[in-house]
């Protein structure tokens, strides 16, 4: 056994020997004198070895006998206090006293994310539409609500179900020819799609800005109370009315809060729908488009109905988003977000909404404390992906309930 | 007409060159039914490994242009033909019986994972590469504009023509090419009648990363600058001439990469560079919602 592993890791190392040789041994140095070659052999030495030790690792790992068991512990029956632990946890962040502006930031932004992850997962965790393109209907709501700001001077609340609406209408448009497709001609059309909104945001100067974005983008509101440093003549500040004193971490909190609501009410749709009709019929086409028809559904209507909320979600996702930054380019909304926010559904266990938070924090929030290490974080993030699929090919929390079952349980 | 003749052979050019990526995903999506989302970074280490291969020769072999890119060509088939075959190793392999997701996610995160491993070990500036190939001749001469044909052109397509050629052929004519086909239709079966369906699948994606890798060479030489980022949009691209094609099937993929090449360049040419992308998913739109089964490929049954 031992020595088998041996030979594999051998076999191992000298592979990654020869997979390392151009890409790690040459290095392409581009002077004034033209394109040259560098060496550095010893970078080849250092992945092989590194790669055949991994190797026998695993290979010794696997043929011990003691075998150690690499497996999240079964937790059907305590998701739903899990779920109100963590809702209720998430309430009181702001009021600990760790919790920096620093901190805030990185929880919105990974707040932001798991609101993504709920909307997406109603696309792709309950209708099973796979959407390579989400990211295109989070464009739309943040250049919504940018654009309608701007232009017409309206407020964040006000635009907010404007660019919810105006999302859900671009996932009708897209999806009302290509949701009769099967499913992977689906995920290349959706990608396509996302990438067509991308190409024009880029290049419609006149109304987006081109690739410079659209800058100074309104700020929220709290219930007519800004958040500014002082008010204009007959307003007050959101300091001024409760008596505070001013500061800057008043907004990063409310922002917080406000994304907080926005996301809890995005997982309340979700958990309340799944018992409607239409969500049985979502979860129902999922698992056997045949058997549906039969049964009279209308697949293409309600794949649509999918498609819509999970773009409205991503709607509102994507005017907090611009309200947050202030500033908006289309560099927000390439493919690589949309690749995030399925690999977090995906990996958090597809339909699971616990799950989704879960690979949330790992995918989003645990790169942002390694932000110096930036180069080494998108490899990190990347290998991840990949590890975690190997090792759970069906997700982190993947035990799928039936959400309805004849008879009583077991 | 001398405008149009000029657009015709740069999209020929550009078409042989996605034709040959689409392959890849065509084979893989037939054999598999995966979307291989890493294909286009293995063509994008094609195209570093090329570069580094063409340098390294020259340096060493001294000034023969010829024999430096034949060396090239070959090294940098080898080569990345290894880089596919780990992927598939590493990642896919796995997951032959995991959900269907499984394989997709696990490919974004290798298509991630390549991207940034060339960053940080390349450097993410440009690539530049003087012309290698020069000169060329001129087809028709009119007053304000002359149609070239340069031989870097005539090489691209001539060197498709003959991959096609001896594709098809192994394909079509040989034992391999048989269980290949087998594999295609019924995995389990053709593993029943002793075919060893592991062995073909990695094969499959061997070969599938070596004609990729020859597309990377031919862009290096073609456009003279690559950078890591190069992988995505052709991967995209290539996919969608696939499907433009029929998804599964060979000559429909280097049917549909022409196709793509021929759009790309008479709008480019015609109407604007910047939207040129939009027409070819506008194109790949159109062809889904009229022919879903795309171009060349068999109508799929349903069958309960």
């Amino acid at each position: 056994m031992a020595r088998r592993a041996v030979i594999d890791a051998a076999l191992a190392g000298l592979v990654a020997a020869a997979l390392a040789f151009p890409m790690l041994g040459f290095r392409l140095v581009d002077s004034a004198t033209g394109l040259s070659l560098a060496t550095r052999f010893d970078l080849v030495l250092w992945a092989a070895g590194l790669v055949a030790l991994g190797r026998l690792g695993l290979g010794l790992l696997r043929a011990s006998t003691i075998g150690i068991s690499l497996s999240l512990p079964a937790l059907p029956n305590i998701r739903r206090p899990v779920g109100w632990v963590l809702a209720v946890a998430a309430l009181a962040l702001p009021l600990m006293p760790f919790a920096d502006r620093n901190l805030m930031d990185k929880a919105t932004l990974v707040l932001i994310y798991i609101m993504l992850g709920w909307g997406l997962n109603i696309v792709v965790g309950l209708a099973g539409l796979l959407d390579l393109g989400f990211v295109a209907f989070y464009a739309v709501g943040a250049y919504a609500y940018a654009l309608l700001s701007q232009n017409f001077g309206l407020s964040f609340w006000v635009c907010l179900p404007l660019a919810g609406i105006l999302a859900a209408g671009f996932g009708v448009a897209l999806g009302f020819p290509v949701l009769r497709l099967r499913g992977d001609y689906l995920a290349i059309v959706t990608l396509g799609f996302g990438e067509i909104i991308r190409v024009i945001l880029q290049n419609w100067q006149d109304v987006t800005g081109g690739p410079a974005g659209i800058s100074g983008i309104e700020r929220p509101s709290f219930f007519g109370l800004s958040f500014k440093a002082s008010a204009p003549e007959g307003q007050q500040t959101f300091a001024e009315f409760f008596g505070l004193d001013y500061s800057t971490d008043h907004r990063v909190i409310f922002l917080y809060f406000l994304i907080l609501i926005l996301a809890l009410l995005t997982n309340l749709f979700t958990l309340r729908i799944r018992r409607l009709p239409v969500g049985r019929a979502w979860e129902a086409l999922r698992e056997d488009e045949i058997a549906c028809r039969s049964l009279g559904i209308n697949p293409t209507l309600v794949k649509l109905s999918a498609f819509a909320l999970g773009a409205m979600f991503a709607g509102f996702a994507g005017s907090f988003f611009a309200t947050r930054q202030g500033f908006i380019s289309p560099e927000s909304f390439t493919f690589i977000e949309s690749a995030v926010i399925l690999a977090i559904v995906v990996l958090g266990g597809m339909g699971s909404q616990i799950g989704i938070v879960l690979a949330a924090l790992l995918l989003v929030g645990l790169p942002e404390w390694f932000r110096d290490l930036a180069q080494y974080r998108m490899l990190a993030f990347g290998g991840a992906m990949v590890l975690i699929m190997l090792w759970k090919p069906s997700g982190l929390l993947s035990a799928r309930e039936p959400t309805i079952r004849l008879g009583e349980r077991a | 007409m001398e405008y149009f003749l000029q657009q015709l052979i740069n999209g020929l050019t550009l078409g042989a060159i996605y034709g040959l990526i689409a392959i890849g995903y065509t084979m893989v999506y037939g054999i598999i039914g995966m979307i291989n989302f890493a294909h286009g970074e293995i063509y994008m280490l094609g195209a570093f490994i090329s570069l580094i291969a063409y340098l390294a020769a020259t340096t060493i072999g001294g000034g023969s242009v010829a024999v430096a890119l034949m060396v090239a060509l070959l090294a940098t088939m080898l080569l990345t033909a290894l880089w596919g075959w780990t992927v598939e190793r590493v990642a896919y392999r796995p997951l032959r019986k995991a959900p269907r997701l499984a394989p997709l996610i696990s490919a974004i995160g290798v298509s991630i994972v390549l991207q940034n491993f060339s960053q940080l070990a390349q450097g993410a500036r440009v690539k530049p590469l003087p012309p290698v190939v020069r000169g060329g001749f001129t087809l028709m001469q009119s007053e304000d504009f002359a149609v070239n044909l340069s031989w870097l052109q005539i090489f691209i397509v001539m060197l498709t023509a003959v991959l096609m050629a001896v594709f098809t052929w192994v394909i079509t004519r040989t034992s391999l090419g048989r269980a290949q086909r087998a594999t295609e239709q019924d995995m389990k079966m053709a593993s029943l009648l002793g075919i060893n369906v592991d062995r073909i699948v990695s094969i499959t994606f061997v070969m599938g990363a070596a004609l990729a890798a020859v597309a990377g060479l031919m862009v290096t030489l073609y456009y003279g600058v690559i950078d890591f980022y190069i992988g995505f949009l052709a991967g995209i691209k290539a996919f969608t001439a696939a499907v433009l094609g029929g998804i599964g099937s060979l000559p429909g993929a280097m049917l549909g990469g022409l196709l793509i090449g021929l759009i790309e360049a008479f709008w480019s040419g015609y109407f604007s560079i910047e939207y040129k992308d939009v027409a070819t998913f506008g194109i790949l739109v159109m062809v889904l919602l009229f022919r879903p089964t795309g171009l060349l490929g068999r109508p799929e049954v349903e069958k309960i």
